[in-house]
């Protein structure tokens, strides 16, 4: 048998990596340097990383060659390198959710997903670029820099997990983590034309994850196959005494039924998520899609009407500010991580420390934080969208008492260039179809749909029952065995 | 509820605001924030169309509540890992500026 090329090894998956490890076709280390020279030779331009910490990698991989030559890899993802956004705690490992608040902060400890994955035996290759404090959609909001997108170097790769995203893209690792508070893990995922999945709220801990908005945040895989994001989920899901907010649920096999198929599956498509503010290719993208569901056995149902998700948008817009402008209020210059020092009294060096730490996105939320919060409004804003999240809630639950799962596009357009959307709300409105799930607690995931204006790709999002997983990644299987759409630009990886 | 010219921001409400959360703003970015912040509230401002009452509301992603842990001691972090992240140290202590006045 002739050992498989480099090219070919680029686009190796997760599931294929480890059979080809198991197999001795291949090595960790090999796998590993390869990665690293692809960072080493594409992240000039795509700028994925804001460290790659090549050493510990290389380390690990022996490690894990060690364990795979006496048969003892065990651990499912053995040896495989993966990358993690910069807002996840790595022990020793700079991490500074994007932003100059935390230019020097070296964690002392490992967010439980982080441990999890170690313990899965998964190398990372580094930290990935994000909007600061992940609150953004094209991760021009970094402190650092901004990501390209692999498809087309002029735009943006989405965000806020932008850096994970263009990492799988331009495979500069086999998966990577994100995570997703209004759908900063399924557009990017869209943007950048790979899979992207949410969980349930609560399905995965968030101890470790440095908090934006924390009953909408939730961690999640970015990878090229539907396969391998359940392999992902399945080594970070389950109940940590570390999160009071993970469900003591035990963890299903979320491989157990990706060969499900469509026969018989009941499809919600509501017509609010096929309504105004989205563009003409997407809208025909997803059409398409549709019919080709419909065409293996789906039973696709365009008549349920959700009248309240439109608001999902302002009840975000409420919450996620108001959320942030509390969780936020721990960057005081006096812990960790940057400190103004000089001013006359303690409270002008902490707003000298807000100030100069904080990028211009990060201040308005927290600002708007503060008014929806402030006596004289608490009432009309924060009160009355917590009300309005309770009515979107049981708007899912009705349409999930008839329907399987939900269809929707993932973002209303394809990726756009670097610098177009200078207006703040309009930025905010590329969340429009992806903030419902995170109201209502829901997994939803982005699949490639395919392409779009200039040759983007399209997100596909499907939303699933709260822990219902296992059924939302059978379906995404199901459309991706039919599709087959390419997850990385073609001409850019080797012989593809 | 609020009508549009409710939104409008004073620069006085917009340093206010930032007085609350502690940041210091430069005027133009005092600028910047009243209009922005306005054009925000305008597009959220449909919030208050709808009727919610009766409508008790959802505070968490998870309906779950009252999650206990068992009364055991874990390790925790030594006093050195913790403050190895600090701005600035002295000993065993976060420095910072004088809280009390020594008068």
């Amino acid at each position: 048998m002739n050992a498989p090329s480099e090219p070919e090894l680029l686009t190796i998956t997760l599931a294929e990596g480890r059979q080809r490890l198991l197999a001795g076709e291949v090595t960790s280390g090999q796998l590993t340097r390869m990665f690293l020279d692809r960072i080493a030779a594409t992240d000039d331009e795509v700028r994925a990383f804001v460290t790659v910490t090549a050493e510990s990698a290389l380390e690990q991989a022996a490690e894990a060659d060690a364990l795979l030559s006496r048969g003892d890899a065990t651990a499912p993802l053995t040896g495989l390198p993966i990358g993690l956004k910069d807002v996840l705690m790595t022990r020793g490992v700079r991490t500074t959710a994007g932003s100059r608040m935390l230019d020097s902060l070296v964690p002392p400890y490992d967010a439980t997903v982080v441990a999890r994955l170690r313990d899965a035996g998964a190398i990372s290759l580094g930290k990935l670029n994000m909007d600061e404090f992940a609150m953004g959609s094209s991760t021009e909001h970094s402190a650092w820099f901004p990501t390209a997108n692999p498809w087309d170097h002029e735009r943006v790769p989405g965000g806020s997990s932008g850096g994970s995203a263009a990492a799988v893209a331009a495979r500069q690792c086999i998966a990577s983590l994100g995570s997703d508070t209004g759908g900063s893990i399924r557009q990017p995922a869209s943007f950048c034309g790979v899979v992207g999945l949410k969980p349930t709220y609560g399905r995965v801990s968030r101890y470790g994850l440095i908090a934006f908005a924390s009953s909408l945040d939730q961690i999640g895989p970015f990878t090229s196959t539907v396969e391998d994001a359940a392999l992902l989920l399945q080594a970070i899901a389950g109940p940590d005494p570390l999160d009071s907010t993970c469900y003591d649920e035990p963890v299903p096999d979320f491989s157990e039924r990706l060969e499900r198929g469509l026969d018989g599956l009941r499809v919600a498509a509501p017509q609010e998520f096929f309504g105004d503010g989205m563009d003409d290719d997407v809208a025909s993208a997803v059409e398409t899609a549709l019919e080709l569901l419909a065409a293996n056995g789906a039973l696709i149902d365009r008549t349920p009407s959700m009248p309240s998700v439109p608001m999902a948008l302002p009840v975000y817009y409420i919450l996620a500010p108001s959320e942030c402008s509390a969780n936020l209020a721990r960057f005081d210059g006096v812990k960790y991580g940057y400190g103004a020092r000089g001013g006359e009294s303690m409270w002008a060096d902490m707003e000298a420390t807000r100030q100069h730490g904080f990028g211009r996105e990060v201040k308005r939320r927290i600002l708007l934080g503060a008014y929806a919060l402030s006596a004289g409004y608490y009432d009309a804003y924060y009160l009355q969208a917590q009300k309005v999240r309770t009515l979107i809630r049981r708007e899912f639950d009705r349409v999930f008492a008839e329907h399987d799962v939900i269809v929707a596009p993932t973002a209303p357009t394809v990726a756009f260039k670097q610098g177009e959307i200078t207006d703040p709300y309009q930025m905010y409105l590329n969340d429009i179809f992806t903030i419902p799930a995170n109201i209502a607690g829901l997994p939803a995931i982005s699949v490639p749909g395919g392409f779009g204006h200039a040759g983007m790709p399209v997100g596909l999002q499907f939303v699933g029952q709260r822990l219902d997983e296992t059924t939302l990644l059978g379906v995404a299987n199901a459309y991706e065995q039919l599709t087959q759409w390419p997850t990385f630009p073609a001409g850019n990886v080797g012989s593809t | 509820m609020s009508d549009t010219d409710s939104n409008q921001f004073t620069s006085a409400q917009v340093r206010h605001l930032a007085s609350l959360v502690r940041i210091e703003l430069t005027d133009s970015e005092v600028e910047e924030f009243r209009g922005e912040l306005a054009s925000i509230l305008s597009h959220i401002d449909a919030l208050s169309e709808i009727d919610t009452s009766g409508v008790p509301p959802t505070h968490n992603g998870a309906d779950l509540i009252n999650v206990q842990d068992d009364d055991a001691s874990i390790p925790a972090m030594q006093r050195n890992q913790v403050l190895a992240n600090a701005p600035q140290r002295e000993d065993e202590y976060f420095r910072v500026h004088a809280v009390l006045d020594q008068s």
